[in-house]
């Protein structure tokens, strides 16, 4: 891989009269983590809908891997997520009807892989994220930690390239907190996928590699320290 | 961090040498900062002194200190009050950082840049504390989650300044 | 009495969603309310249009009036303008004081017409000239007025004239009092009373999911109050006063749409029947009914849905894992419905009494439909597995919530069930009424006749000339008897009937024909004999063959007798057929003319060509317009209404269900961002959306047509006629309220796409 896998550049958006990007910029390498901070309503979420392609910023130009990601069209750009990206939200991100592990099997389902072998696939990852004994229950019956680790096995699930992770312990308390970064990180430096990592919390953005500041925004890319 | 307490409960599991209790103290406690064997000698003669320790039997052998030592009565009792006593918060009211940044603001300096060097720096030393405990054990975590927690709200005093940095401008060169 | 206001302030506070739930149900119960006032309206606006035809009745049976100054001689003139009926009259007085017709503020002088607005507005307009002629070359000198019409619609004329005389016409002293129109017959009693139970019921469903729109988010807010201090007593209040006030708002809606559909009403005309505004006027009774009923149902339906749901202070807990549906009390109201029904099968009595039991019978097995489909789909959705992704989230969405769609489909279960047993019904009973006319619309498509006439031939020319007329055959007729004295037989007649060969091959089999030859017709087995007729036998021609009148024929010598054949009429009976040159048809006198013709295809007003060419020979020509069947007109009646009402009730089920449907979608906007998120096709959520609203759907009419059938088969058993199931009848009725899901299922897609569009996701 030569030049960074994910690149963002002078983007600008606004919602009706608020300005929520103006100016924003990032590039995130191949296996990289990097995390965005900022106070709430900076712009953090919104720089990231933008890299994933769930946004379109109202200018500038947004690439994955040298390919126009605001040129797409829809369609494209759900294939993208679906294939290439991988998600985890601060809540409500579990269907309430489907169980966890169908939860977790939904975006290789979605990518048409057999019903037994998606399945199969996301009882690995419920494993290896400590919560095989959820496979069964469904998202109403089971605690916040355990149903963002359960939705972090769903964001890994398709071993993507980039895994977006929006205030992943916003709705936490720190031991939980703790424990789904250090499972999201290490399953990500595993399959050596990158990480967007959006977060208010300095000790959560801690298991970055480095962090892009947003204010107003705008991206202040800190001292790059290895 | 009082050495001598920490000696006194050490050795409330059973007697040991000094060289034992050097072991058992940076194994537990002192991670950056290793004990000089001088240090503790002296710490020991202090407690023998006060009581609060007694020679509980001498090896048989060469070298310097082949003395066992084993906490008194006295000495259970200063560990019991020293815990049972609450330590006096920190409250850095006088902080390098604050008069830092007030001179900054005094002298014309760009105070923003300032907090944003000191912000990279914390952000670096937390990124380094969370990778060390990630490789650690359950008693590195809880030390460097210590310092991850005070790091942090560092971090939030360094945020907050830097959103109220046009209002203590005005106060300071007012 | 505090809460009660507390909820009612709440059902219109609370921004914009709040208003908008208060809308829709506003709406909901508005729509409801209308059309419950407008079927209560139904009956009055009936006998308002019967009491006008009645007072303008101008039939007399028994003693009739002899001529005076105050007496007028009225000849109706029935005609239809492109499948319209128009009533005409011909009015001649006899006196000053000759009476007025209502509606109108003097008689019309001869030469002059008076019409109807719709008549005169088609006079007006360019297609008049299809009409004019009709009118006999009178000027329209005034309209008639509303009192004298049955509805704004209706096509109508009076024509003044001098020349009507007193064997053509009826003799008046006054319009109206003449015989009241029949009552309606046990049968049709029991089927109007199934048709308002049936398309009432629905609209009942329709008002109890109205209610409940926004439940959810109601239930939020409770919560929310419950946690700064309401126990429960008082938050079942507050819901009771936000139900009531949602639904007294909705009665309000429901009086401005019903006042809107008032005004609007006599804009539209269905299968000829229109109606004046003033017409639509419920009777008091009812409406005190319905608006008090309303919202008191409305609290009711509150109150019971708020059973299933606990409001804590925290939150609102659904009871999660619904208690197991059970099925014996479920089973209760259909078993007692048919032991209601059971009874009167076999032959239903008159009276009082036996209208409301079928009514309870009928309407018992109905809601049994609805209490048994949360149980059924219940019981069909837990076996479901597998499937793609999209019919996954639908039937786990099932699996987890089955009685929120089971409440969507139930108005469409009740309507379908309802309308598959009544088309039962009136397919019996239709066979039963509706005649073959015998008529071979193949020969011919319209026929005119017309009275004897002197210039009879060229009458015959006259109408062949019409314009856009495929073939035609026209025959001459007169009445022939043999010609010997009165006391020595009975009065034999048969038809004389003159014309050329083709014209004449319509009413027999001739065989072989040339100009000049003369056939007996033998009619079929059980027609009067026409043995008398033998060849050289004197008849007698003209004038009912009366004696000493008319002219005197003789048969030919060599007559062939040849079998009858049905004519384009459907009629058979024996004859003497003659071709012009066998005869001298100057000589017989006035003749009557027969005329069949068929359309050209490409001439779309033919048959109104060919009535003006009726008129303006005898403007009491007869001109026919055939068709193979004939029915009873008051059924066509009832199964328009039926036909309405079914096609408005299904439209407000399928109101109700997109309102449902955008209401689901609305309250998981979250979720559907997210999965648009990681991904999710569009198409996959729209086939998710889809599969939630049809798989009930589809157990709803399944269980529809086994209820209807069943109902429909008592009532068929009933009546006392045996059971026969029309597929074609239910396919009818399923694929309607199937195209209605569709079409609210399409209606939310738009909704579903805006919603999936970027910023569900934003929290901030």
């Amino acid at each position: 891989m030569t030049g960074p896998l994910l690149v963002a550049d002078d983007l600008h958006r606004s919602f009706g009269p608020t300005p929520a990007l103006a100016g924003a910029s990032l590039s995130v390498a191949a296996g990289e983590i990097v995390s965005i901070m900022g106070p709430s309503g900076s712009g953090k979420s919104t720089l990231l809908h933008c890299l994933a392609g769930i946004v379109s910023p109202d200018s500038g130009r947004v690439a994955y891997q040298d390919r126009d990601v605001v040129a797409m069209s829809d369609r494209e750009r759900s294939a993208l997520r679906r294939s290439q990206f991988g998600f985890v939200f601060q809540f409500g991100q579990l269907v309430p009807e489907l169980t966890c592990l169908e939860n977790v099997a939904l975006p290789l389902r979605l990518e048409r892989v057999r019903r037994s072998e998606a399945e199969r696939r996301a009882k690995d990852w419920l494993d290896r994220l400590e919560v095989t004994e959820l496979a069964g229950k469904r998202p109403g019956e089971i605690s916040g930690g355990q149903g963002q680790r359960v939705a972090v096995a769903r964001a890994l699930v398709t071993a993507p390239r980039v895994i977006f992770a929006d205030e992943p312990t916003g709705a936490l308390d720190s031991l939980n907190g703790e424990r789904v970064m250090r499972l999201l990180t290490g399953a990500a430096r595993d399959t050596r996928a990158a990480v967007v990592l959006v977060t208010h919390e300095a000790r959560v953005a801690a298991y970055a590699d480095r962090e892009v500041v947003v204010r107003d925004g705008r991206t202040r890319d800190l001292a790059r320290t290895a | 961090m009082s050495i001598g307490q920490t000696f006194l409960g050490l050795l409330e599991a059973g007697p040991r040498h000094g060289y034992d209790l050097k072991r058992a103290y940076d194994d537990r406690f002192g991670r950056d900062r290793p004990l000089h064997y001088g240090q503790v000698y002296a710490t020991l003669s202090r407690l023998l002194k006060n009581g609060l320790v007694e020679v509980d039997g001498t090896e048989p052998g060469e070298g310097p200190e082949r003395k066992r030592y084993a906490v008194t009565d006295a000495g259970v009792t200063d560990v019991q009050r020293w815990l049972a006593s609450p330590e006096k918060p920190d409250p850095y009211l006088q902080s390098t950082l604050y008069t830092k940044v007030v001179l900054a603001l005094v002298t014309g300096r760009p105070a923003n840049d300032l907090l944003d060097t000191q912000r990279a720096e914390h952000l670096r030393l937390m990124r380094e504390l969370t990778r060390r405990k990630n490789d650690g054990d359950l008693a590195d975590q809880l030390v460097c989650d210590h310092a991850l927690f005070h790091l942090e709200a560092d971090l939030r005093w360094l945020e907050l300044t830097a959103a109220r940095l046009d209002d203590l401008r005005r106060a300071v060169t007012s | 009495m505090r809460e009660l206001l507390i909820g009612a302030r709440m059902a219109v506070t609370g921004g914009r969603d709040g208003w908008t739930r208060a809308l829709l149900t506003a709406l909901g119960v508005g729509i409801g309310v209308a059309m419950l006032l407008l079927a209560a309206a139904v009956p009055g606006a009936l006998d308002a249009r019967q009491a006008r035809g009645d007072a303008r009745d101008d039939l007399r049976l028994g003693e009739p009036v002899p001529a005076a100054a105050d007496t007028l001689l009225v000849a109706p003139l029935e005609t239809e303008f492109r499948g319209r009926p128009v009533r005409g009259r011909l009015l001649r007085p006899e006196g000053p004081q000759a009476p007025v017709p209502p509606g109108l503020t003097a008689l019309p002088r001869a030469g002059e017409a008076v019409v109807s607005p719709a008549l005169k507005k088609v006079l007006d307009s360019p297609d008049g000239d299809l009409f004019r002629p009709r009118l006999g070359g009178a000027t329209v000198t005034g309209t008639i007025g509303a009192q004298g019409l049955a509805g704004p619609h209706e096509l109508a004329f009076y024509l003044g004239t001098d020349s009507l005389t007193d064997g053509q016409a009826v003799r008046l002293d006054a319009f109206g009092g003449g015989l009241p129109g029949e009552e309606l017959g046990p049968v049709l009693i029991l089927l109007v009373v199934v048709i308002f139970v049936v398309l009432l019921l629905p609209i009942a469903v329709f008002l109890g999911t109205a209610v409940r729109f926004g439940g959810e988010r109601r239930d939020r807010r409770l919560a929310a109050l419950r946690l700064v201090g309401a126990d429960t007593a008082m938050t079942r209040r507050i819901a009771a006063g936000e139900a009531a006030a949602g639904a007294l708002l909705g009665v309000v809606v429901g009086a401005a749409l019903f006042a809107l559909a008032r005004q609007v009403a006599p804009l539209v005309s269905l299968w000829d029947i229109s109606v004046y505004a003033a017409d639509v006027r419920p009777a008091p009774a009812l409406v005190a009914v319905i608006v008090l009923g309303v919202p008191l149902v409305a609290v009711l339906v509150g109150l019971i849905a708020l059973r299933g749901v606990l409001i804590e202070p925290l939150g609102v807990t659904r009871r999660a894992v619904a208690p197991r549906r059970r099925l014996w009390w479920r089973l209760i109201l259909p078993v007692t419905g048919l032991a209601l029904l059971y009874p009167l099968i076999g032959g239903i009595r008159d009276g009082g009494r036996a209208d409301y039991q079928v009514a309870a019978g009928v309407t018992l097995l109905l809601i049994g439909s609805v209490a048994l489909l949360p149980w059924l789909v219940d019981l069909t959705v837990r076996r479901l597995r597998g499937g793609p992704v999209g019919w996954q989230l639908a039937i786990r969405r099932l699996q987890l919530d089955s009685a929120t769609s089971a409440r969507l489909v139930n108005g469409i279960a009740v309507a379908v069930a309802g309308t598959i047993a009544l088309q039962m019904l009136f397919a019996t009973v239709e066979d039963e009424s509706t005649r073959s006319t015998g008529q071979d619309t193949t020969r011919a498509q319209a026929a005119v006749q017309l009275a004897p006439r002197v210039d009879a031939p060229a009458a015959l020319a006259r109408l062949r000339a019409t314009p856009g007329l495929g073939h035609s055959t026209g025959t001459l007729w007169a009445l022939a008897t043999p010609d010997r004295p009165a006391s020595t037989a009975p009065s034999l007649l048969v038809d004389l009937r003159i014309g050329d060969c083709a014209a004449l091959a319509e009413y027999a089999r001739l065989g072989s024909c040339t100009d000049g030859d003369v056939f007996l017709v033998q009619g079929p087995p059980d027609a009067p004999p026409v043995d008398a007729f033998t060849p050289g036998t004197r008849l007698r021609v003209g004038d009912g063959g009366q004696e000493g009148a008319g002219a005197t024929w003789s048969l030919p010598t060599t007559m062939p007798t040849v079998p009858a054949r049905e004519d384009p009429f459907g009629g058979i009976q024996g004859a003497i057929l003659a071709t012009p040159a066998a005869l001298p048809l100057t000589a017989l006198g006035p003749l009557g003319v027969d005329f069949f013709a068929t359309f050209d295809r490409t001439a779309p007003d033919a048959l109104e060509h060919l009535r003006n060419a009726g008129a303006s020979i005898d403007r009491f020509a007869s001109v026919t317009s055939m068709s193979a069947t004939t029915e009873n007109n008051r059924f066509t009646n009832i199964r328009r209404g039926l036909y309405i009402g079914a096609t408005l009730t299904l439209l407000l089920i399928g109101t109700s269900m997109l309102v449902g449907l955008l209401e689901q979608l609305r309250e998981r906007r979250r979720l559907l961002a997210m999965l648009v998120a990681v991904g999710t096709r569009r198409t996959t959520l729209a086939w998710s959306v889809f599969w939630q609203a049809a798989v009930p759907v589809v157990i709803g009419l399944a269980l529809a047509t086994g209820f209807g059938i069943a109902l429909g088969a008592v009532l068929l058993r009933m009546v006392g006629t045996s059971v026969s199931v029309d597929w074609s009848v239910v396919g009818l009725a399923t694929g309607l309220a199937a195209a209605v899901v569709l079409l609210a299922v399409g209606l939310g897609l738009p909704a579903l796409w805006r919603l999936l569009r970027a910023d569900g996701l934003r929290t901030d």
